[in-house]
This record gives structure tokens, sequence and C-alpha cells, in this order.
């Protein structure tokens, strides 16, 4: 959510600081207070659950962390990253007709959808400048009229115009493909297999990862002398040791957590991407899309081609959807032919929101956090649901309206909050 | 013929709006590090001139200039703020042009960041370099220390005191290693009298750095104070360049505001004090952006016209905008012997008030609408008239409506095509007309009127200024006019109220004296030197 | 007078485009497959009675966009928030057990209140969001739908008609035949050439629009108009413009209610749970069509709008299904034309 201005002051732990955090963060740990709630109610074991989020985590986080550029480029939630979602959906659907396998099968569907990806990100970014100060809605339709297209082509088009003599995929009539498909013996777990190791031997990977990185950032804040950084990597490092430690001592024992098989590849991608970005915002092509999210008319004056930088936050975007949405489907095994896609602007909107960002700043601490956050919700939901109310729709429901609550209260609070600060300008 | 020693000459510079003339033959020649003073009124010229300086596309979208600028001796053609920059023109912005949630060094570095190579860009390019920030901070830290600023360079700007953000402004500048000249624009509008000192202080050490320096700003003691020449602008046109050694702010004062002798329209001449008060303001403030109204006190006689002068920006608009409660005010007012609310409009409009607003497009008008949709508006709304009942429901009455704007289209002799057509068709004096007809449908006791002529030609300039003599001769309606034109206050208006810095500097008589205005609106206290 | 008047000339290419490229090349498309459908030997009096009898059942829905967009909060996304209201009085009306024209009216009755209510709610919240009204709407649309299958699935109402046999919750769809399935298109209905006509739907229709347009010559709908054109010229009359935008809302909810109520009886279901999800981009993406803006709208786009949105729809798919066994190429075709039309829209760059 938006953060409240603070002024340039050092201070220790006060009440104002507290109450500031919470208000800032309602959000956020309203829905940790939800998710920890849901699981005592839906009555899972830590080793299910451990499971799910796990797999859940792995399909689902590279597209949240897609959404991070455009919206410090200023141009909010992109919506559109369906169009990108779409485009690697497409790739996968055709390296399944050629019967292309494996690492070679997600090889090739990348390159193939990196082309259409750029291209209808140029298209969808050259559309959101022109609407510019309606981003958001206009990404919101687009992403419906791009399904409506994604359909003629999938549903219409296959057979007639396209050619594809494919009995498994498509439909019995030779025209269009089948509601669903299933990429076994194909393209399923094609990253993930590559390497699997048990969840606390991932734990125990990550806190030493964890351990060196913050351990480069402490020696950097102390080079610098900055206070502030100092204490938060050392708490940083702590926390890495204590990862550690409960790793160890797990993975020793017999407990049902040594079940759990983490794709050690995929998790390594989204390591990869979560760098980049981080990497990214230190480049001038970063520091130009920052400048033209704080104020685009500023950026103008100075020189930056306003336009230019926004379409080019859209199609990195846009890109890394399509990756990403390759990275979900060979996750996922079988994929709803029409469905998979549709919900992925909205789904990862939500995460990223529910993990504290709003729609002028967003962070990878916010991606990473909100993706668990609202896959906890979306696995105990049904359960809690049937538990509660007898009725597994209920949680389903209850779901849903969490969801696209989550996102009218963020875009209404940042529409809210601009609203004051513009009336307190005219002061 | 090649004059290296001056740093900038404009040569023969004018400009055209649409017919509309509003420089002509100017000329500027400035040596490296001196600190040269424009003054002048509003409208006579000063942002023009800067905005051909710098490039401006407002200049280029309508026809370009005439002139010639050159820069070291070579004639340069500036077609954007960013062959500005490139040519070694800086500016120091009235509004900043800073961003909040920025460092001092990503604003003093905007768009200039250092960058280094690295893995990424050696295949995708420049794009992808690294910023280098230890470079950056470097050249940072050089600036502030330059204008005597303790501040660490990388502390977010969001927070800091006005008087900082300035001089980062200014830090931003002469980062600029070509910077050869440096324009300040109305600098000390925000600042504390302290700031201000420092400012003026800081001024001079880049002069003596050799960088020019061009100050624009309506405050003459501060040009006597630091520049070296002084340029007097007036109607477009130059009407001397002084020696700061061989003038005054009385001089100054003098040449801005010239010979306003114009033709006076007021017929009966009688002694407006002696009526009683109809409208009494103490310690008004408002809060209008760009025209803040400070502490203001005026008492407005029944029948009079008072004009409200000043230069823009000064606070003089908003005195009415913040009476009729367009803009937040404070104060204590009292009309008609009762006292008066403020920030609420039903209430003013309902006390017998009208307002005909110097914003025609946005306020005075709903430009999709008819003629006679807008002139009968306000009036139907707020004193039920033209309407008729049907059941518990008002229903317009379209005969009334018609009739009415019938009628005041002939009055007020408003050229259309008919009462249906779209007031956005219409020219920019008919639309003030159909403004002003709106506000007399009100059958008001006292009418605001601000920048009444404003974009209207010659003509239909007349005609408005004898239909308010006529209001105030006729109807005995109270009026209080503001603009910016001297002249017109001149001659139509009883007394003459000068703002300055949101406060009211004094009020004049028509006959008064050209310099004693010039002196009010420089802020000078007494109108001494 | 004539010194005071300039003459106008009327000029076509002056009127093409205030008409627009989008609206002509839709009009064209319909007269086409229009043409393509006689030559298929699709009985066209079908098609036209099925034109309009969708024409009235969805206009009360579209007309409901004129007050949101007029009171300058844009188009009327929160649209199944009133068609929830009228849900709601539909409910009600079959469990007092009501028939025919008592029903209808006494659902239209209840739902009022309930809309006007929810409308002013909503009508507050848009208040505070000046700028976004439209994406915030969507999602406040959503999650109120999503929020109230919760409640249907554990809705006390305990009519067989309306529940299930079996557990709790009312059903998805609920039939009207037995109270007051197409009572209004039957009502004074004739058949006219093969063409059938559902006289009572229409009147109901332009009953409405009427309604409507009489409510923007009073001297509120003046204001509220206004406020929508200019929020500070009407400010500097007096005009309580946050006043006039939640007027405006309540309006656009109750219209919406009974909006609801007009399809329903003509489709012959109450649809409950999801149903109302998109309904409001199909009722933006028609008034659309009819040439109105994000800040403008009249009758007239409603009524043109509907007609050839509809119209659209209903060749489309006898079309396809002829041309070859397509038949999901109407449903195609509406995602395409309806998101694509509002696109258009929000493309336009806005004059402030």
């Amino acid at each position: 959510m938006q953060k409240v201005e603070r002024t340039n002051s050092k201070g220790g732990l006060d009440r104002d600081k507290v109450k500031r955090f919470l208000v800032n963060n309602i959000v956020t740990i309203l829905f940790l207070v939800l998710c920890l709630v849901g699981l005592r109610l839906s009555g899972l074991s830590l080793a299910f659950y451990l499971n799910d989020i796990v797999s859940r985590i792995a399909r689902n986080t590279f597209l949240v962390l897609a959404l991070i550029i455009p919206v410090l480029a200023g141009m909010g939630l992109n919506f559109a990253i369906v169009l990108g979602a779409m485009a690697g959906q497409s790739a996968i659907i055709f390296i399944t007709h050629w019967g292309i396998a494996g690492m070679n099968g997600i090889m090739l569907s990348v390159l193939i959808c990196t082309p259409v990806a750029l291209l209808l990100g140029y298209l969808t970014g050259k559309l959101l400048d022109r609407a510019r100060g309606k981003e958001m809605i206009t990404s919101l339709i687009l992403g419906y009229f791009a399904n409506g297209v994604y359909q003629l082509i999938f549903l219409i088009l296959v057979g007639t115009v396209i050619p594809m003599n494919n009995e498994v995929l498509v439909l019995s009539s030779g025209v269009g493909l089948r509601s669903s498909i299933d990429l076994s013996g194909g393209l399923r777990y094609a990253i993930d297999d590559v390497i699997r190791v048990t969840f606390p031997v991932f734990v125990l990977y990550l806190s030493i990862g964890f351990i060196l990185f913050s351990g480069y950032f402490l020696y950097k804040a102390i080079k610098n002398k900055d206070s502030r950084k100092k204490k938060k990597y050392i708490a940083f490092i702590v926390l890495g040791v204590l990862g550690f430690v409960w790793a160890l001592i797990t993975s020793l024992s017999i407990s049902a957590v040594n079940m759990v098989r983490v794709p050690l590849l995929t998790m390594l991608i989204i390591a990869a991407l979560c760098l980049f970005t981080h990497f990214f915002f230190k480049t001038k092509m970063g520091q130009d899309l920052r400048t033209v999210g704080q104020d685009p008319h500023i950026a103008e004056v100075s020189g930056i081609n306003v336009s230019r930088r926004k379409i080019q936050a859209i199609m990195i975007s846009t890109l890394l959807a399509a990756w990403g949405q390759i990275i979900f489907l060979q996750n996922l095994g079988a994929f709803s032919t029409y469905g998979s896609h549709e919900q992925v602007g909205m789904f990862a909107a939500a995460a990223i929101l529910i993990g504290g960002a709003s729609v002028s700043k967003a962070t990878i601490g916010h991606a990473l956090l909100g993706t668990v956050l609202f896959h906890t919700l979306f696995i105990v939901s049904p359960l809690a649901g049937r538990n509660l109310f007898g009725d597994a729709q209920i949680g389903e429901y209850f779901r849903s309206f969490v969801a696209y609550g989550v996102i009218a209260v963020a875009l209404g609070l940042h529409a809210w909050k601009k609203l004051m600060q513009h009336k307190n300008k005219q002061v | 013929m090649q004059s290296s020693e001056y740093v900038l000459q404009m040569d023969g510079i004018g400009k055209e709006y649409h017919g509309n003339r509003v420089l002509s033959g100017v000329d500027l020649h400035l040596k490296p590090g001196e600190i040269h003073g424009i003054v002048g009124e509003n409208g006579a010229g000063k942002s023009t001139l800067m905005n051909i300086l710098f490039g401006m596309s407002v200049i280029q979208s309508t026809g370009g200039h005439e002139g010639v600028v050159k820069i070291d001796g070579k004639p340069s053609s500036i077609h954007s703020p960013v062959d500005a920059m490139n040519l070694g023109i800086g500016m120091v912005h009235q509004e900043f042009m800073l961003i909040p949630g920025f460092s001092i060094t990503e604003n003093i570095k905007l768009n200039r960041e250092q960058t280094k190579p690295n893995l990424v860009s050696r295949v995708f390019g420049k794009d992808m370099r690294t910023l280098d920030r230890v470079a950056m901070g470097k050249d940072a830290r050089q600036a502030l220390d330059t204008l005597d600023m303790n501040i660490d360079q990388w502390v977010t700007i969001a927070g800091l005191p006005v008087g900082h953000m300035q001089f980062i402004e200014i830090a931003r500048e002469i980062d600029k290693t070509n910077l050869k000249v440096l324009v300040f624009d109305e600098p000390t509008a925000v600042l504390t009298e302290s700031e201000a000192v420092n400012l003026l202080k800081a001024m001079k050490d880049i002069a003596k750095r050799g960088i020019a320096i061009l100050f624009i700003t309506h405050r003459l003691q501060e040009i006597i104070d630091v520049c070296d020449r002084i340029t007097v602008l007036r109607d477009g046109k130059m009407v001397a360049v002084k020696e700061q050694k061989e003038t005054s702010i009385h001089q100054l004062a003098e040449l801005m505001i010239g010979n306003k002798v114009g033709e006076v329209m007021r017929s009966k001449k009688k002694d407006v004090c002696t009526e009683p008060v109809i409208l009494s303001i103490k310690n008004l403030k408002v809060a209008m952006s760009g025209e803040e109204v400070k502490n203001v006190s005026l008492e407005v006689h029944r029948g009079e016209i008072i004009g409200i002068g000043g230069l823009a920006g000064q606070g003089k608009l908003g005195i009415a905008n913040g009476i009729m409660g367009l803009h937040p005010a404070s104060g204590e007012v009292i009309y008609e012997g009762e006292s008066f609310k403020l920030n609420d409009t039903i209430h003013a409009l309902e006390r017998g008030m009208a307002f005909v607003s110097e914003d025609r497009r946005s306020v005075g008008l709903l430009l999709d609408s008819s003629i006679e949709q807008n002139i009968a508006f306000t009036a139907m709304q707020r004193q039920e008239k033209y309407l008729r009942t049907i059941a518990f429901l008002k229903q317009a009455n379209k005969k009334e409506i018609r009739s009415l704007a019938q009628q005041m289209i002939k009055d007020l002799d408003i050229r259309c095509t008919g009462p249906t057509q779209m007031t956005r068709r219409l020219s920019g004096g008919n639309q003030q007309k159909v403004c002003i007809a709106r506000a007399l449908c009100l059958n008001p006791k006292l009418l605001f009127v601000s920048e009444p002529t404003r974009g209207i030609d010659v003509g239909a300039k007349k005609l408005v200024l004898q239909t308010l003599v006529r209001l105030s001769e006729d109807l005995g309606m109270t009026i209080v006019m503001t603009s910016s034109e001297l002249a017109e206050l001149i001659s139509v208006c009883d007394r003459i109220a000068i703002v300055t810095e949101g406060k009211i500097a004094g009020i004049l008589k028509p006959t008064d004296s050209q310099v004693e205005f010039g002196l009010m609106m420089a802020g000078a206290k007494d109108g001494s030197t | 007078m004539a010194v005071h008047e300039i003459t106008k000339q009327f000029s076509l290419k002056e009127a093409l485009k205030t008409f627009g490229l989008p609206r002509i090349i839709i009009v064209l498309f319909l007269i086409t497959l229009w043409v393509v459908s006689m030559s298929l030997e699709i009985p066209f009096p079908q098609l036209l009675s099925d034109t309009l009898v969708r024409w009235g059942m969805n206009g009360v829905l579209v007309l409901a966009m004129v007050p949101s967009i007029m009171a300058g909060t844009g188009l009327y996304f929160g649209l199944p928030v009133g068609i929830i209201c009228g849900l709601i009085g539909g409910l009600l009306a079959i469990e007092l057990n009501l028939v025919g024209f008592t029903a209808f009216f006494a659902a239209i009755l209840f739902s009022i209140p309930l809309a006007m209510i929810a409308g002013w709610g909503y009508g507050w919240m848009m208040n505070r969001l000046k700028g976004s009204e439209m994406t915030v709407a969507t999602y406040i649309g959503f999650s109120i739908v999503s929020l109230m299958c919760i409640f249907w699935a554990m809705a006390p109402f305990k009519s067989p008609e309306m529940a299930w046999p079996i557990g709790r919750g009312l059903r998805v769809t609920i039939s009207l035949a037995s109270r007051y399935d197409k009572i209004l298109n039957d009502f004074l209905s004739f058949r006219i050439f093969g063409i059938y006509i559902p006289t009572g739907l229409l009147i109901f229709f332009l009953g409405m629009c009427l309604l409507v347009k009489f409510f923007f010559t009073t001297k509120v709908g003046i204001a509220l108009k206004a406020s929508g054109e200019n929020p500070r010229f009407s400010q500097a009359s007096g005009v309580h413009v946050d006043s006039m935008r939640i007027i405006g809302n309540i309006f656009s909810t109750v219209l919406g209610a009974i909006g609801i109520l007009v399809y329903s009886q003509s489709f012959g279901f109450l649809q409950l749970y999801t149903a109302p999800l998109f309904m409001g981009f199909l009722a933006a993406a028609s008034i659309l069509i009819g040439g109105a803006s994000i800040k403008k709208a009249s009758i007239l786009h409603v009524l043109l709008g509907t007609f050839l949105f509809q119209g659209l729809l209903v060749v489309s798919l006898p079309v396809a299904n002829k041309v070859a066994t397509l038949g999901s190429l109407a449903e195609i075709s509406r995602i395409i034309v309806s998101n694509g039309v509002i696109l258009y829209a929000l493309a336009q760059k806005s004059g402030d």
C-alpha cells in the first residue's frame, strides 16, 4: 500500500513509527492473519501445505515479478501481461504439436515466443501511451480483447486457416483445439525435473545463499557507514543462520517435510530474475524508467523520451510474462486451453498488492511475500469453507471475493491518496 | 562580425501570436560574469523572451520568432529546452523541477548520469550500463560545496525546506560543465528574507566564476542590489538599458509603467468615499496557487468602481476568488453591515454577489452547451428563475430561457448564430459577454469582474468596459474590477488598489502619477527609494 | 436579429466526422451481415424479431450508463451492484408468491430502495476516487458479485423453485415460467409481415428513455449535467458537485436494478452467482457503439448502440453456423467487438 511520506528524521523505535508501519501495511498484515486462521481451519498438515505451496511458488513467482517494472515506470498494474502469457502458451501448444519434449522443447518455446511477446508488448505499450491516465482500465480491457482474439485463433482458425493435423490436440470436427491439453511425455516438468531436492536441502541452500548475499550487502553498508542498512542485513544473516540450523536438523530427522521435493532449477531461474530486476534498476534504462514513473513532466523536460521508455517497460514486462507462462504450464502439466491464461493478470496483481506493493511502488520483496500469502489463501479457502460451512464452493467464492477485493481496495486507496496529494498541492 | 566579447546576444527579437504582437525589436547583450536584470510589468514580454531563449514549444508551434540569438558570437537555433541546455543555457524555475522521491544527487544528475559499461551493456547497448554512483556523488558534492551547502548529497529531497530546494535547482544547473548563461525567474518569490539574502550572495559568487546571469524579478530593490546592468521592457519593447550606477528604483519604476493616459470613461466624478461601506475586508488570506493572498484589508464603498491591480502572481486575482468561495480563504468580512461567511459560494451568491471569473474557459463557461443554457444557469440554480413546476419537479422553461437569451444577445451585442450556438464556437470577446450576461441575470448588488478584457480585441474591449461603466452609473451596481492592465483600470475606476506580495501596497487615484503605481508594484515601501 | 447571426453551412464531411468512423464501420458491418444472411436464406423477419426483443430487453441496462457518464463518473462499471439489487427484488417477489404484472412491478418496487442505498454508498466511494472511477468500479463490482455468491449459497429462501432441493442455497438460474416470463414482451404484442413486435417491452423501454430525458430537463438534471461537463463552473454557481455525482450514481444503480428485471422477464430466468460479472462491459460497449464517449452520452446513443450491438449478435450466430459449424463464433465476436469498442473509446485523447 502507498507509503505515508517520511521526513528525513533519524529516530529509534517509537509508538508513532509502529503505528505508521501498521497503517501502511494493513492489507499485508490482514492477509497474514487470514492465512494463519485459514491454515488452522483447513486442517492441513504442514507437509501437505508445503508441497502445494512450493509448487505454486515455483510456477507463479516469475509472472508476479513481471509486474514490477511497469509499476515503477508509473503505468500502474499491467493487467495486459495476459498477452505475454498467451504468446508463451501459444508457443507451448505448437511445440507440443510438433512433439518436441524436455528442455529442448522449452528452449524452442522460449525462442519462438520471444519475438511475438516483444511485438505484442510494443503494441500494448503504444496503446497505453495513448490512453495516458487510464492505463490500468485500458490494460484490463485489452486483456479481455486479446482473449477474444486468442479464442478466434485457436478455436476458429486452427484447422481452417492454420493447418493442424493432430487428433490429440484438435477437436474431432477438425477445427479448433480441445479444451484441455496434457503435456505429459512432452513438456511436463521439463524444467522442474532437471534437479529436485528435498525441502530441507532447499532451505539449506537458500540459507547459505541468504548469508552470502547479506554478507556482501553488509560489507557495502559498513563501507558506506549506513547504519540503517547495517541493522537490516545483520537481521538477514541471523535469519539465514537460523534457517541453516533448522534445515540441518530437519533433514536428519524423519519428519514428513523430507518428502516435499523442490524443483531447484525453477527456483534458480526465479532467483536469476530477482537478481536481474535488482540490477536493472541500477542501469541507465532503469533509472530513466523510475524518473518517468516519479514525474513524467520533469522527465520530458529533461530530455527523456517518455513514450519510448514506457513502451520499453511494457515490452520487457510482456516478455517476462511469456517466459513466466512457460514455467507455469510446464509445472501445471495439464492445462485448460481457453482458461489457463485468463486470470494471469488479475492473480499476479492481487498477489503483488497483498505483498505490500501499491500502484506506484513495487519491490521484489513484495512479489515474493505476496505470492506466498495469495497462494496460501488459495490452498486453504476451499478446505476451510468445507470445514466451516460444509461447502467447499463457498470457500472458493470467498477466495474470489478476497482477490477482487484486495485489488479494489489497493486501487481505491491509491486513487484516494492521489486526490489528497493533489488537494494539498493546491493549498 | 564575430564578437565573442558577449556570451549571449539577442538581436532584434520579435514575436507575434496570431496577429497579437507581444515583442518587437528587443536587444539583449550579456557579457560573461555579468548579472543582468530584466524588469517590466505584466505582459511586457519577459516570459515570451525567456520562452524564445529556451526553445519552448509554445514558440515553435506558433510560427517561431524574429531576430537572431547568438551564443559566443555564433548564431544559434534553439528549438527545444534540450538544445538550450546543450548550448550552455540553464534556468532556475519558479516552480522547482525537482523529484521529491529522488536523492539530491539523482536530481542534480537527472538524465545526465555517469555510467560504467558492464557485461549486459556490451551485448544490449548503452542503455544497460550501470550508474556510476561514486562519480555522480562526487560531482554533486562539488556543486553543493560551491553553494556552501552542508547537506549530504544522498538525502531524499522530500521534506527539505524550500530554500534548500532552490539551491539544489541551482546546483543542478552549475553542475552542467558547459554552463554559460543562467536565468533566474522570480527566484525570491518563495523564499524567506534570510534565504533571499543567501540567494543573492550565491548569485554574485556564481557570476564571479564567469557565468552570466539573467535575473528576472519585480523587486526593484534586489535588482539594484545585485545587477550590473538592467533592461526595462514595456509593452513588448525595450525602453531602456541602464547601468546600475546610473539609475535608481524610482527611475526604474517610472520606466516600467510609462505613460498610461487612456480614455477616461467615468463621467460622474464624485468622491466615492462619502458613500457607505458595502464590503469591509479585514486580514483576508486566500490559498490560491499562484495568486496567494497573505493579508489584505480593504473597504469598498457602495456604487463605486474599485480597481485591483498589481503584477501577475502577486495575489490580486485571489481576492475575488476567495470572497466568492472558489478557493480556501480566511479572515473577517462584513457585507452590508452583516458578518459574511467565507468559503461558501452559495452564501455569496445569495447575498447578492456575482463573479465573472478571470478563467473564462475553465470556470466561466460550459463550452459544450448553448449560449442560452449558459446564460440562464446560475440564476436558475440559485434564484429558481426560468423554471416551471410539474408535479413536484422543476423543469426548465424553454420559452423563458429563449427570450432571455435573445434579449441578452441584443443588449450586449453578442455575435453568434443564435441562442442555441455552442459557446465553444464564439470568439473570446463574445464568450466574455456571455459570462457577463450570466452574472447579470442574478441582478447582483456587488459584481466582481476579473480580467474583463483579457484576450479580447480592441473594439470589443471598449464595449465591455463601457458596459461596466453603464452598470455602475445606471443601475448603481458596485463593481470590483481586477485587472493586469493598468490602463483600463485608470480609465474606468474611481480608486485603484495595488496588490504586491499578497498584501495591499496602497490605494491610488486614477489621476496619481505613474511612478507611484510602479513603485507600489515593485514593493518599495511608502513609494520611497 | 439578422445583425447578430452568422449563417452556418451544413457540411456532409462534418456530419460524418461527428458520426464517427467506428460507428460507420459497425453500421456497414451489420448491413453486410444482413445481406449475407438473406443470401444464405436465413429468415430475415425472424432476425428482426429477435433483434427487437433483445433491443428492448437490454436497453434499460444500457440506459443505466447515462446518468453516471453525464455526472462525470465515467462508464458505470459498477452495474453489477444495481443488477444484484434488482435480483434481490425479484427473489422477494417470488418468495411472496406473486404472479404476473403484480410480481414484476413488485420486484421493481422492492429493488428501488435497495438500489438507492447501494447507489448512494457507491456514489460516496466514487467521490473519493476522482480520476480512477472506472478501474476501481470494475473491481468493486467483481468483489460484490463474489460476495453475493457466498450469500446466494447460504440464503434462507425456502421456496422450492428457488432453492436447491437438497442442502442449502439458491439455484444458479431460477425459472420465471410460472410467474412473469415474457410478461412485458407479450403485452399488446402483434405480428406484422412476419415480424414479432414485443409492444409492451418496447413501450416500457421507450418510457424509461423518456423518463431519463425528462430528468435532464429539470433543475437537478441540468445541474448534474453541468457538474459532469465542468465541475469548476458548477461549483462557481454554487452547485454541490459531489452531491450531483452521488445522485447520478443512485439513478444509474436504480436503472440497473430495473434493467435486470426487464432483461430477466424476457429471458425467462433470474440468473444468480457469476452471471452479472461482465454485464457492465457489455452495456458500456453498447453505449459506446452508439456514439457516446466516456464523458458524454445521450438517449440517442442508447437507442442506436443497443440496436446495433444486439443486431450484430443476433445475426452473427446463424450466419456463422451456415458458413461453417462454428457455434462459438458469436460468443467470440461478441468479446472482440465489445472490448474492441471500449478500447477505442479509451484510446481517444481526452480534452484534459
